[in-house]
C-alpha cells in the first residue's frame, strides 16, 4: 500500500513534468503570453488596471458561453444557435421585464422575475435543441442551424425591425449587474469565474463530465456501458442554454437594449474560443481551462487592434480567423515523436 | 536456406528486414520470399510482427533497415499505397471502400476512365460486370457498397485488386470476419487469383484455413522469422506449437461439474424480439453455458434482448426467480447481469482514450464520492484489474486504440468485471487475438465460473464452445434448435443443429 502511494506520487510527479512541455496543452496559454507581450511592446497602457479589467469583462460573455459549448462539443454535438438565442433572450427579458414594471414598480423584484425569465427560456430552448437531437434523431448542425433562424427572425419581430429598450428608471436597478463591481473586479468577471470553476469540476470530476467525454468519444461504447446517451446529451445544450442565460443577463444592462444585431457571430466565437482551447471539434477530448483561455485570446486580439494602427480595426474577424486556423493547424501538427499515425 | 541460387522465382522478398517505432523495435532482421503464383500463409500471435511486415512488403510502411527486392531486383516501394502501380495490391483489415459509392465508383476510385473530362460510366460498368462474372459473384456494379454484406465488401476488393493488375495480393486476416460459408467462397475465388498467376500473402488465425488453402507457411514470434515450410509438412499442432513456442498441451481448462442441484439464476421463456424467435433456456449458478449457431443465427440479438440493447417483444426473463424485464443496459448491470459485446472496437472500448476511463466507464457510479468520481479509487481499481487479468501495456497512460487485441480484450474483460456481476454474457470472446491469450481467457472463464458466476459464452468457434462449456444451446434462423449435455458437446451435433438439419421440441 505504502508502496502504492510512492508509485502513485511518482508517476504524478513525472507526468506534471511531461505536461509542462506538451505543447498541445501548453499552447493556448502560451499565444496569450504573447499576445500580452505584442499589445504590451505597441502600447504599455494595455497592462492597465483599466484596460486588463475592461478586457475581462469583455470576454465574460463569449466565455460563459464558451464553458457550456465546451460540454456540448465533448459530448459531440455542436450549438449554433447560442448567438440567436441571446439576442432573442435579451428581447423577452426586457419585454418581460418592462411590463413587470407596471405592478412591481422599479425595484429588485422586476430585475429578478427578468433574471429568472431569462434562465427559464435557456434552459427551455437548450432542451429543445437536445430533444430534438435525440428523440427526434435529426443531426445537431441541422437542429440548431433551424433554431438559429427561428431566434434571430422572432427577435426582430418582436422588436418590430427596430430594438427593444429597456426602461430607463430600471437600468438604475439592473445596471450595477454589469457596471457595478466587487473586491475590485466587475461583477461579469466574477460570473465568468464562478460559472468556469463550476464547469471545470463538472467536466473534469463528475459522472456527467466522463459520460460527455464518453458519448463523444464514441456513443455506442457509451451505450453499451450503461450510459443513457440521450439524456445526457440533452442536459449538454440544458447546460448550454444555461449558460446563454446567464451571460445574457449580464449583457443586458451593457446597453440596455436588444435588436437584430444582438449576438450575432456569437456562436461563432463561441466555437472557436473552444477549438483554440484544444477540445476536439469532433468530441470525445474537451478542455474547460482552454476555453476560457480562447475567450480570452479572442477578446485581446480585438483589444490589441483598438491600441494600434498597425492594422485597421475593422480586420479584427481576419485576425481572429487566422487564430483560429493557427491553432487548429497547431493542434493537429504532432509534436510528440514516436507516434506514427 | 537455399535461398540464392533461385532468387529468379521469386517476384517479392525482404531480405533482413528490420522495423522499429521510435525506440520499440518490432521486427528483427526478418527474410521472407514469395514464388510467382503461391499462396503464402503469415502466421505467428497478435504482436508477433505479421501486418508490420505486410505493410512493409507493400511499402506502407518504410523498414528501418534490410532490402525489398521485387523480381529478384533491389527496390524501395514508394509510400501510400503507390505500389498498386507496381501490381502490390493490400487489402487491409479494415476494408477500405466508399460506403456510400456503387461497387463500378469504387473500383475505378482514383483512376476513372473518361474522355473529355467526363465519365465513360458504361465501358465501366461492363468492365466491372466482367470482373464479376469471372469471380462468380453475385453482386450488381450498381449495388452500394454499404448495402452488401462484408465478405462481399471484401470480393468487392478483390475485384479492384484485379482491375489493378495485381500480381502480389497482400491480405491481413481476410477471413476474421467471414462466416464458414463465405470463407469457403472466398477460398474459391483465391483459387482462381492462384490460377491466373497471381502471388498471395494472407494471415490468419484460423490454422484450419491456413492447412487448406497455403502452398507455404512462414511462422513468426515476438517480430523474429522462426521458420518457412511446406504447407504438408506441417500439421495443425506443429503450426500451434511453433507460434507459441511452447508445447500447448491443454489450450482449455478442466472442467468443473456444475452442482446438479445448482439454483437456476437466469430463466428465459417464449423469448421474442426481432430476428428472435420463441427462445427458452435456464442457466444454473456456476454454468458456463455455449451458445454456438451460424453469424446471423440471432445469438447475439438474445442476450441483447435481455440487457436492454434491444426491444422485447413478447416473453418472460426470470432472474433468480423474479421477473425482469430491463430497458437499459444500467438496469441490467445493477441486477447483476452484464454483455460483453462481440465488437470491442465499435461498441466495447473508448478507443482514443486511456485504459481508466475505460476500465471503470460501466460501473462508474460505484466509484462517485462525495458527487465526483474518485480518482484514487479508479488507479486502484486499474492496478487490480491489470494484475488480475494480465494485461500487458507498455505504459499505463497508453491509448486503448494503440494495445493488441488480445490486450484489449483483456481490458474488456476487466471493465465488464468491474461492475461485480452474477451473470456474464460473453461474445465472441477470443475473435482476433493469438492462441496463448486465447489460453488466459479460457482460464478466467473458468476460473469465473468456479467462483460461482454463471457465464454465458457466444462462439462461432467450435472448438472453444466444446472446450469450455458445461452446455450447448444451438441457433438456427433465431431459433433454439438443440441444447446439448456432455459427450453430446462434439461438432458434428452441433453442425447438424446449427444448420437446421435437426431440432428437438425443447421446454427450457
Amino acid at each position: 500500500m505504502v508502496e502504492d502511494n510512492v508509485n502513485v506520487a511518482e508517476s504524478r510527479a513525472v507526468h506534471k513534468w511531461l505536461r509542462k512541455f506538451d505543447l498541445k496543452t501548453m499552447g493556448p496559454a502560451i499565444a496569450l503570453i504573447i499576445l500580452c507581450i505584442i499589445g504590451y511592446s505597441l502600447n504599455t497602457a494595455f497592462l492597465s488596471d483599466g484596460n486588463i479589467t475592461n478586457l475581462l469583462t469583455r470576454s465574460a460573455f463569449i466565455g460563459i458561453i464558451a464553458v457550456g459549448a465546451t460540454f456540448v462539443i465533448t459530448a459531440g454535438g455542436i450549438d449554433l444557435s447560442v448567438g440567436s438565442m441571446a439576442a432573442v433572450i435579451s428581447g423577452l427579458m426586457i419585454m418581460i421585464m418592462n411590463n413587470a414594471l407596471e405592478t412591481f414598480g422599479t425595484g429588485i423584484t422586476t430585475v429578478l422575475i427578468g433574471c429568472g425569465c431569462s434562465i427559464i427560456l435557456g434552459v427551455g430552448a437548450g432542451w429543445v435543441n437536445g430533444f430534438l437531437t435525440t428523440k427526434g434523431k435529426i443531426e445537431a448542425f441541422i437542429v440548431t442551424l433551424g433554431t438559429m433562424g427561428i431566434y434571430r427572425s422572432l427577435v426582430t419581430y418582436f422588436a418590430d425591425g427596430g430594438t427593444l429598450s429597456l426602461d430607463f428608471d430600471l437600468r438604475d436597478t439592473y445596471g450595477p449587474i454589469y457596471y457595478g463591481s466587487f473586491l475590485g473586479l466587475p461583477i461579469p468577471v466574477w460570473v465568468f469565474i464562478a460559472v468556469s470553476i463550476l464547469g471545470w469540476i463538472l467536466l473534469n470530476r463528475t459522472l456527467f463530465g466522463r459520460y460527455c467525454t464518453a458519448i463523444g468519444s464514441n456513443e455506442s461504447v457509451a451505450k453499451y456501458s450503461a450510459i443513457n446517451v440521450d439524456r445526457i446529451k440533452t442536459y449538454t445544450y440544458i447546460i448550454q442554454g444555461l449558460c446563454v442565460a446567464m451571460a445574457t443577463i449580464i449583457y443586458v444592462p451593457r446597453l440596455g437594449s436588444a435588436s437584430a444585431s444582438t449576438g450575432v457571430l456569437w456562436e461563432l466565437e463561441a466555437i472557436a474560443a473552444v477549438i483554440i482551447g484544444g477540445t476536439v471539434l469532433k468530441g470525445g477530448y474537451g478542455r474547460i481551462v482552454g476555453t476560457i483561455l480562447g475567450a480570452l485570446i479572442l477578446t485581446t486580439i480585438g483589444n490589441i487592434l483598438n491600441f494600434t494602427d498597425l492594422i485597421s480595426n475593422y480586420l479584427n474577424g481576419t485576425m481572429q480567423g487566422l487564430i483560429i486556423i493557427v491553432a487548429v493547424w497547431l493542434q493537429r501538427a504532432d509534436w510528440k515523436k514516436g507516434s506514427n499515425k | 536456406m537455399s535461398v540464392a541460387e533461385k532468387t529468379d522465382a521469386y517476384i517479392l522478398a525482404a531480405e533482413r528486414v528490420s522495423k522499429s517505432f521510435g525506440e520499440v523495435a518490432v521486427l528483427f532482421s526478418v527474410s521472407f520470399e514469395l514464388r510467382k503464383g503461391e499462396v503464402h500463409a503469415l502466421i505467428g500471435e497478435n504482436g508477433a510482427g505479421k501486418s508490420t511486415l505486410m505493410k512493409i512488403l507493400s511499402g506502407l510502411h518504410t523498414a528501418t533497415s534490410g532490402t525489398i527486392k521485387l523480381d529478384g531486383e533491389e527496390i524501395v516501394l514508394p509510400p501510400y499505397g503507390q505500389s498498386e502501380s507496381l501490381g502490390i495490391v493490400l487489402i487491409h483489415q479494415e476494408l477500405n471502400l466508399a460506403e456510400q459509392m456503387t461497387v463500378e465508383e469504387n473500383i475505378f476510385l482514383g483512376r476513372e476512365d473518361t474522355s473529355k473530362g467526363f465519365l465513360n460510366r458504361k465501358t465501366m460498368i461492363a468492365k466491372v460486370q466482367e470482373y464479376l462474372d469471372i469471380l462468380g459473384l453475385d453482386i450488381s456494379p450498381n449495388d452500394r457498397i454499404r448495402d452488401l454484406s462484408i465478405a462481399q465488401k471484401q470480393m468487392v476488393e478483390i475485384v479492384k485488386a484485379m482491375s489493378r493488375d495485381a500480381r502480389v495480393l497482400i491480405m491481413d486476416e481476410p477471413t476474421a470476419v467471414l462466416t464458414e460459408a463465405e470463407t469457403e467462397l472466398f477460398f474459391k475465388q483465391v483459387e482462381r487469383l492462384k490460377q491466373s498467376g497471381v502471388a498471395i500473402i494472407f494471415s490468419s488465425h484460423k490454422l484450419s484455413e491456413v492447412k487448406k488453402i497455403a502452398d507455404r507457411v512462414t511462422i513468426m514470434r515476438d517480430g523474429q522469422w522462426i521458420a518457412t515450410k511446406k504447407t504438408e509438412d506441417l500439421t495443425l499442432d506443429a503450426m500451434a506449437q511453433l507460434m507459441v513456442g511452447r508445447e500447448l498441451s491443454k489450450l482449455y481448462p478442466p472442467k468443473n461439474e456444475v452442482d446438479v442441484d445448482a439454483e437456476i439464476v437466469l430463466e428465459v421463456k417464449n423469448l421474442n424480439a426481432d430476428s428472435i424467435d420463441n427462445i427458452s433456456f435456464k442457466l444454473k449458478k456456476g454454468e458456463i453455458l455455449g451458445f454456438s449457431g451460424l453469424v446471423g443465427s440471432g445469438r447475439t440479438a438474445v442476450f441483447e434482448a435481455i440487457c436492454g440493447l434491444l426491444r422485447i417483444e413478447s416473453g418472460e426473463v426470470y432472474l433468480n426467480g423474479k421477473p425482469s424485464q430491463f430497458t437499459s443496459v444500467a438496469q441490467a448491470r445493477d441486477a447483476g447481469l452484464v454483455y460483453l459485446t462481440k465488437d470491442r472496437k465499435e461498441n466495447g472500448l473508448l478507443l482514443t482514450q486511456k485504459m481508466q476511463p475505460n476500465l471503470t466507464l460501466l460501473a462508474l457510479p460505484k466509484f462517485v464520492k462525495n458527487m465526483t468520481i474518485d480518482k484514487r479509487a479508479e488507479k486502484i481499481a486499474m492496478a487490480r484489474g491489470v494484475r488480475r487479468f494480465d494485461i500487458r501495456a507498455r505504459d499505463p497512460n497508453v491509448i486503448v486504440g494503440d494495445m493488441s487485441g488480445g490486450n484489449q480484450q483483456k481490458l474488456l474483460l476487466a471493465k465488464i468485471m468491474e461492475s461485480n456481476p452474477k451473470i456474464v454474457i460473453i461474445d465472441e470472446p477470443t475473435r482476433g487475438i493469438d492462441v496463448g491469450t486465447k489460453q488466459q481467457i479460457y482460464n478466467f472463464i473458468a476460473a469465473l465460473a468456479a467462483d460461482g458466476m454463471s457465464v454465458v459464452v457466444i462462439s462461432s468457434e467450435m472448438p472453444e464452445i466444446i472446450g469450455i462449456c458445461h452446455r450447448v444451446a444451438v441457433m438456427y434462423r433465431g431459433k433454439i434448435t438443440g441444447v446439448l449435455n456432455g459427450t453430446e458437446i462434439n461438432e458434428s451435433e452441433i453442425v447438424r443443429y446449427a444448420a437446421g438439419l435437426r431440432e428437438i421440441q425443447q421446454n427450457g
